[in-house]
């Protein structure tokens, strides 16, 4: 099939070569079918970090373009929901709450159960929405999940300064455990990256997953301290109950507002959930990724 | 000049058959897995070919690129020759072989990826530039040249929402365009725009090369690839055909596609109207082709038109345009009349001495001073006549004229 003189002697140099270990151009980069399993290149994340801060600059950017009150949307519904809560779960049900107010009680879950679940739902989806731009553009497709559970932070730095006012309000002074928060945060953050790098991944392949997620989610809330305090659950179980890294978070942002007690000892085990997760999501996402493409 | 920067060796690209449908879902990956088994089953039975579930995209493609080249890649739709692009740069991976690139890779596979209808142009320059690689401190210092080479000055704080499609395009284009990778892979990107913007879009193309950089460049147009490549790729159903000096492998390559060709191209049905056109042909030279012309010398060249009405004065426009839509020749006949039923319009000329290429005819027809038809007529023409320019492409020029030439003694005498 060949007719030329040039090709016949490009195409027997290269078939000499092919045939097994052939040495890389000097300073190129090659591309291969790769082995699959691999873990992340943090030196080129490095080098596509403008990318994710604008990309996370465009979703906040755009996150409340043509809505009326616009970013008070990120106060109004933890807000609503500690009210609902409060009255029903609190007053109603009379629940205990660890002796804080319920409000109080409430809002310091919400606080961070309202960035979880959406960044749960964004990161779903950021592999869909970008299809257009994966299958024409190439960078480390894990930006894009990153990019979504970052920029859900606005919200949650907008939602935040109210739990403050809230502490001073019941004549709780901020104390120095205040400081450990964005700990707690950083927990969740990575919690919604790690369970992000597989919901998005499954989600490019199957799209059941995008109607699985709001279910997971609800189901996640009540398998979460959010509602109740996790000391409502019988000692026998609290182990596994902490495998879920939320129970975590939360008992954490309640441990902080209240400034004394014991660190929660179940926070160990949800850090150790969540770095488990995250290693598997790694590989998995990092296994799709090469081919997330041809099916996307 | 000789350095290697790109080696591609026995790439070969499978895509599953269903696997690039809109999506899949659990349901159907159940049910495919059912059916697997059983056509197993039925194949060993049966003796089938169980692996009829996939195509090669790409098969046992091996090829270098030196570093300045522009390599050109030509071949019908699905041949591969995206694929071989979205491989080098990294979109997918191939299923067996590799690739070594040197350098940074930048792709015009299509622009205004990522482009968000809500932010202004201003944000979107940034935004996009960084999905394509750019660093923003390059986007700073060229933010005014591609506002500029886009023509949007005015509208740069306006969401592009709001920009109108040509707008878009340019603005989509200029940033990608202003992106410096080391090897550049261009898709067919050229065919947007209005036909002064594409002029500048090759001239960009040019740029860059001119600049010492890599290009690869696919195209349908064939003057494109003639203009731009030294050498150029052949792609059919996955493998290369051919490979070399760009006039051999383009005009094999128009060879076998004018062969292709279908004799008697009808339009497609259109709602009745007072007169239109038909279809045209090459009547003479006659060839198998009716679209084709293969022989230097007298032409005439056919349209018919249907004509439901007596049309008492009518007028008649018509041009030749090339692949980059440059008006090569035309002229017009000014009222006459038409008769009901079928028309022939025939246009005698004396040589047609073009390039071998693809070239369009345009016609119009109108009633008085109201439009009747406007045809871009398919199919092209194609002029696979014998070349008689320099065979470099860029001495070659425009025309095909025949020419004798002879050396004789001169008859004046000396001093």
């Amino acid at each position: 099939m060949l007719g030329h003189g040039g090709v016949s002697k490009d195409g027997a140099e290269i078939e000499s070569l092919v045939g097994d270990k052939v040495n890389l151009l000097e300073g190129a980069r090659r591309v291969s079918p790769g082995s699959g399993w691999r873990g992340l290149d943090l030196r080129e994340l490095w080098e596509h970090r403008e990318l994710l801060y604008f990309l996370v600059w465009r979703d906040i950017k755009v996150r409340y373009k043509q809505t009326l009150i616009g970013v008070a949307w990120s106060i109004i519904q933890p807000l609503l929901t500690m009210l609902i809560f409060t009255a029903f779960f609190g007053t109603l049900a009379k629940l205990p709450s660890d002796n804080l107010p319920y409000p109080l009680f409430y809002y310091a879950a919400l606080l961070p159960w309202a960035y979880f679940s959406g960044a749960l739902q964004q990161v779903t989806n950021t592999i869909i929405e970008h299809q257009r731009v994966i299958t024409k553009v190439y960078f480390p497709r894990v930006i894009l999940p990153l990019a979504a559970v970052l920029s859900g932070l606005v919200d949650f730095a907008v939602a935040a300064p109210i739990l403050v006012g809230m502490m001073l309000a019941y004549g709780m002074f901020p104390g120095l455990t205040m400081l450990l928060l964005p700990v707690f945060l950083l927990l969740a953050v990575v919690t919604a990256f790690a369970i992000g790098l597989w919901l998005s991944a499954l989600n490019a392949i199957y799209r059941d997953v995008r109607y699985v997620v709001p279910f997971l989610i609800q189901c996640w809330m009540f398998a979460s301290p959010v509602a109740y305090p996790s000391s409502l659950v019988p000692e026998r179980w609290r182990l596994l109950y902490g495998l879920n890294p939320i129970t975590g978070v939360i008992e954490g942002f309640r441990w902080a507002i209240q400034g004394q007690g014991q660190l929660p000892i179940l926070l160990g085990v949800s850090v150790v959930t969540v770095l488990i997760v995250l290693f598997g999501g790694v590989l998995y996402f990092q296994r799709m990724e090469g081919t997330i493409v041809d099916v996307v | 000049m000789s350095r290697t920067v790109i080696r591609v060796a026995s790439v070969s690209k499978r895509y599953d058959i269903g696997q690039r449908e809109r999506y899949r879902t659990l349901r159907d990956v159940l049910s495919r897995a059912l059916t697997v088994r059983r056509n197993g089953i039925i194949g060993k039975v049966c003796g089938d070919g169980v692996n009829a579930g996939h195509i090669w995209a790409l098969k046992d493609v091996s090829f270098e690129v030196q570093e300045g080249e522009i390599l050109g890649f030509i071949g019908r739709n699905g041949a591969g020759k995206s694929t071989i692009l979205r491989i080098l740069s990294r979109i997918t991976r191939p299923t067996r072989g590799w690739a070594d690139i040197r350098g940074r890779v930048g792709s015009l596979l299509e622009v205004g990826t990522g482009f968000h209808p809500e932010l202004t142009g201003r944000e979107n320059i940034y935004l996009n530039g960084a999905i394509l690689g750019m660093k923003k401190r390059d986007i700073s210092r060229k933010f005014d040249e591609i506002v500029t080479f886009a023509e949007v000055e005015k509208f740069v704080e306006t969401p592009v929402k709001y920009y109108s499609s040509g707008m878009y395009v340019r603005l989509a284009f200029a940033v990608a365009a202003h992106l410096e990778p080391d090897i550049l892979l261009v898709d067919e990107v050229l065919a947007v725009g209005d036909v002064g913007f594409q002029s500048k879009c090759i001239g960009k193309v040019d740029d860059v090369a001119r600049g010492g950089r890599t290009v690869l460049f696919v195209s349908h147009q064939m003057n494109q690839i003639r203009r731009l490549c030294g050498r150029t790729i052949w792609l059919d159903a996955g493998s290369i055909r051919d490979m070399g000096p760009t006039p051999e492998v383009v005009s094999g390559y128009e060879r076998a596609m004018s062969a292709g060709y279908r004799v008697g191209f009808e339009r497609p049905e259109a709602p009745r109207v007072k007169a239109r056109f038909l279809r045209w042909e090459v009547v003479e030279p006659r060839s198998p082709q009716a679209n084709v012309l293969r022989c230097h010398g007298p032409v005439a060249i056919k349209f018919v038109v249907e004509v439901n009405e007596v049309l008492p004065n009518v007028q008649h426009g018509i041009g030749l345009y090339d692949n980059e839509r440059r008006l090569l020749w035309g002229t017009a006949v000014h009222r006459f009349r038409l008769d009901r039923g079928m028309q022939e319009f025939i246009y005698k000329l004396p040589m047609l001495p073009l390039r071998p290429a693809t070239y369009s005819w345009r016609v119009t027809l109108f009633d008085e001073d109201r439009l009747l038809d406007d045809w871009e007529c398919v199919p092209e023409l194609l002029i696979a006549t014998a070349p008689m320019t320099h065979w470099r492409d860029e001495w070659a020029g425009t025309l095909n004229i025949p020419c004798d030439f002879t050396v004789s003694q001169s008859s004046e005498s000396e001093g």
